[in-house]
């Protein structure tokens, strides 16, 4: 969830679509043509893409029917997807395969027993493609189920190159070259960063990205499992930092609680510039190429989330994986080929995606900038998926959702860091369902 | 079988349908939410009444209440109250219908549109929103914004900016010293066209400086040194303080220089006027904390006030001509006319208007989780809101089903009263 652009009016078009899938009048139902091993089967694909992504996704699905002979359907269940998926399940008619932003969801869904497990083509092509840390986040309970499609990088903070040039900085490596250049950006009078407050899931991007540099991975896993309680004081660190550069003089623009995030990629990167740095996923560059202002990789730039401590190259990611609801012959066979570095570099030559496909050649993707950004997530030493992700829905994963909330408020400067992970850990041991003893004992992470 | 008995059982044959749609569609959701609202959020577990006790001892919930009851007490008065008036007023233009159709049309929207739309007015950039971008220019043309807002000190160059926006040298001035006041933070463009570059004060007699951006493009420029090619400020209004007093005030020229000769001796302070780096007006946080709760309730009054006035319209025609012009023939003026005879006589319509609207209020959901933004839920919360994050968010069907079996409850006594009404007048609003 809190990978996705597109938020709001996503209720209402998932019941239109869900009608729609319902009474068979979805377009891109091509006839099942070729006379592949799999001619004559159907597969029905889900995934909560639409417009250009689904088209995008749709070249990749054509090539394995015709590779395979069978005819695949896709159905796009917006942000809603779970919930789409959730009454198609309870409807007895769940599509074979989905694609599937939340670990957690899909946690739950292997432990109700709805998912097949990854066998024979599909898991030699996952175990063939894919590094371990992919393999294990498709993991549940020691079997496979999901391969990871379509993955982000949430650690990059896009810039405006004429910003940087008129204030005379380069692109910060460590904490404190961002706050010095961040400093340098407001006595240039050209704008500092942009922090879209009014989307609570950019915030937690914010937190991650801290935490897990000076944390460390193995606490963050700890921290997303809700094995160390909140109040852990690496938690209150790594807060402390939070407020701290939030809280610099003229860093971040005024009233960042009522900016939204696609304001905050028109206010840096639009017509009347009011702030020269975004720190989102590399998402941000479709966002910029739909303003059309400037040019990514050339007016608009990105640097890594800078180092903590010396903390090595580490990336919050995230990403979409694909999950199989019927064991059926063509289902395995489509995730085997969604597994393979030929998927990959087709979807890769639109422009758009990162994969996680280690057999992937940086000479897919098709421009410098997308490649730099692959580059980053696949050279980073730690690369941890966005814990909101991995908790529990009422704690990460919504508007309204616990943490959302609280670094909200934190962010409008209510309480100090230390209140705030008290709150965070009282809301944990609400969400988690379970509450961790003093003497942390190991909590039922996730699903309730 | 006798003919009344025979009579019983076709009544029941002919209602069994409508009973059958009446229970499974009505009263066995009411049921299942009662029954719901006693157990466990997964509803495995009898909890008896500790989800209504989590309701009322909740903030959240508080808050929520407090919200709904200005709701009711706010919207339904004002949207008759505006109906009504423009009922009155519309009687008395020409092209009638157009005018009443434009009123009506924001009622063809949906709440979800309308939500989206109020988005856009209500959006605290003036560049953005409608409302604020009015407010600004309104403002400005009152009193022009300052030439340089969000000026602010060089770190180290000994200037202290006070809270009060005020700028003062740190150590004493002495005439016949000239003092620097570099400034940062404007971007270069923010400089009139007229300003020219600065040169380091020149020495002379009185007190004298020069005020200026003290940064070069690529950030090449000594710290608090005058650099060539760093422009000076003109129009920044200087006043010199002595013990505590201003003794002299004056503006800068077109290089940021500035003088007073007649001044002589030391222990003055030169201070730079708050006026000349006030930020400008951005208008209203309308979405904010504060004003969220009025906010959406205006923009409810814009969906709904055609509505009224339309209902209360028809109310006027109906009410007989001959009392209205009797009271004109008895010498009574256009105001006691309506004040004596056309309220009074409307006044039934007027109240079921309220009461509907009254009920409709109490059931508000979408255009608050629409229309607050995130941060602002919470201060904008209301019932129907509060219930779909309990259900939905929080996943905890037995608190969303105590707040709906509440707010079912406190839909009910109007409800009632509305279906009295309407058997006893047959008004159909």
């Amino acid at each position: 969830m809190a990978g996705s652009v597109r938020r709001g009016a996503a209720p209402a078009a998932a019941l239109a679509l869900l009608v729609l899938s319902a009474t068979g009048c979805l377009p891109g139902a091509p006839a099942g043509v070729g006379t592949g091993p799999l001619a004559g089967q159907t597969v029905e694909v889900a995934a909560i893409w639409t417009g250009a992504e689904q088209a995008h996704f749709r070249a990749v699905l054509d090539a394995f029917e015709r590779r395979t002979g069978a005819s695949v359907r896709y159905t796009s269940g917006g942000d809603d997807l779970p919930a789409l998926l959730n009454s198609r399940l309870a409807g007895g008619a769940p599509p074979d395969v989905a694609l599937l932003g939340q670990p957690g969801v899909v946690a739950q869904l292997a432990r109700r027993g709805v998912l097949a497990e990854l066998t024979g083509a599909a898991a030699a092509a996952v175990a063939a493609n894919y590094p371990p840390l992919w393999q294990e986040l498709g993991t549940v309970d020691g079997k496979l189920y999901g391969v990871y499609f379509k993955v982000a990088n949430k650690s990059v903070i896009w810039y405006r190159t004429d910003a940087f040039e008129e204030a005379g900085v380069r692109p910060p490596q460590t904490w404190p070259e961002l706050r010095a250049v961040t400093r340098t950006l407001a006595d240039a009078g050209v704008g500092t960063m942009a922090v879209p407050g009014a989307d609570g899931w950019v915030l937690t991007d914010w937190f991650e990205n801290i935490y897990l540099r000076v944390a460390g991975p193995d606490r963050y896993d700890q921290l997303a499992r809700h094995e160390i309680p909140w109040t852990h004081p690496s938690v209150v660190d790594s807060l402390s930092l939070l407020r701290d550069y939030w809280t610099l003089d003229r860093a971040i623009q005024d009233d960042p609680l009522q900016l939204k995030f696609v304001q905050a990629v028109a206010d840096v990167f639009g017509s009347r510039p009011q702030s020269a740095m975004l720190f989102q996923a590399d998402f941000v560059a479709a966002e910029i190429n739909r303003l059309g202002e400037v040019r990514v990789g050339g007016g608009a730039r990105f640097f890594d989330w800078p180092s903590i401590g010396g903390s090595p190259p580490a990336v919050v990611t995230a990403g979409d994986q694909a999950v199989v609801f019927t064991g059926t012959p063509a289902a395995m066979a489509l995730i085997a080929f969604l597994a393979s570095p030929e998927a990959a570099a087709l979807a890769a030559e639109q422009g758009g995606f990162l994969s996680a496909n280690r057999n992937l050649p940086a000479s897919a993707y098709p421009d410098p900038v997308t490649r730099e950004l692959a580059e980053s997530l696949t050279s980073a030493e730690l690369v941890r998926f966005d814990l909101s992700d991995l908790t529990p829905q009422a704690f990460g994963g919504g508007t309204d959702a616990s943490m959302w909330r609280l670094l909200q408020s934190f962010l409008g400067r209510r309480g100090g860091p230390a209140e705030l992970a008290a709150q965070l850990e009282a809301a944990a041991q609400h969400d988690f369902g379970v509450a961790c003893g003093p003497a942390r004992q190991p909590c039922l992470g996730g699903s309730r | 079988m006798s003919p009344a008995r025979r009579h019983r059982w076709t009544a029941a044959a002919f209602l069994a349908p409508a009973l059958l749609v009446l229970c499974t569609l009505v009263a066995y959701p009411i049921g299942y939410t009662v029954w719901l609202s006693l157990h466990s959020p997964d509803g495995s577990r009898f909890v008896g009444v500790a989800n209504y006790v989590e309701m009322f001892t909740a903030p959240d919930t508080r808050r929520a209440l407090t919200n709904n009851a200005i709701w009711v007490v706010v919207a339904p008065t004002v949207v008759t109250v505006l109906g009504l008036m423009f009922a009155v007023l519309t009687e008395r233009v020409r092209l009638v219908n157009a005018f009443r159709l434009a009123l009506f049309m924001p009622m063809a929207i949906s709440f979800l549109a309308a939500g989206v739309t109020f988005r856009l007015v209500y959006d605290e950039d003036p560049n953005r929103g409608m409302l604020n971008a009015a407010i600004v220019a309104v403002h400005d043309s009152f009193s022009p914004p300052s030439p340089y807002p969000g000026a602010t000190v060089r770190e180290g160059s000994g200037l202290v900016a006070s809270d009060d926006g005020t700028i003062t040298t740190g150590v004493p001035v002495t005439a016949g010293e000239p003092a620097s006041l570099p400034l940062v933070g404007l971007p270069v463009d923010a400089l009139p066209a007229a300003a020219e570059p600065a040169r380091p004060p020149a020495a002379g007699p009185g007190i004298r400086g020069v005020v200026w951006r003290d940064f070069l493009r690529g950030g090449a420029g000594r710290a608090g040194l005058v650099d060539p090619g760093e422009l000076g400020l003109p129009g920044v209004v200087v006043q010199v303080v002595r013990s505590g007093e201003v003794v002299a005030e004056t503006r800068t020229d077109a290089s940021g220089q500035f003088a007073v000769p007649e001044l002589a001796g030391g222990g003055y302070s030169v201070r730079l006027a708050a006026g000349n780096f006030t930020e400008p007006f951005r208008g209203l946080t309308w979405l904010g904390p504060g004003l969220v709760t009025p906010a959406i309730i205006g923009s409810y009054i814009w969906v709904w006030a055609g509505f009224a006035m339309v209902v209360i319209s028809a109310g006027l025609a109906s009410i007989p001509r001959e009392a209205v012009e009797s009271a004109r023939v008895d010498g009574a003026t256009e105001w006691q006319v309506l004040r004596l005879v056309t309220i009074p006589l409307v006044r039934p319509v007027t109240v079921v208007v309220a009461v509907t609207l009254g009920i409709n209020v109490l059931k508000i959901f979408d255009l608050v989780l629409v229309l607050a933004p995130e941060p602002a839920q919470a201060e904008a919360n209301v019932l129907g809101l509060e219930q779909y994050h309990a259900s939905f968010t929080q996943l905890n069907a037995g608190l969303g089903s105590a707040l709906a079996v509440l707010l079912f409850t406190l839909v009910l006594p109007g409800m009632a009263w509305r279906a009295r009404v309407l058997r006893r007048h047959q008004v159909v609003p």
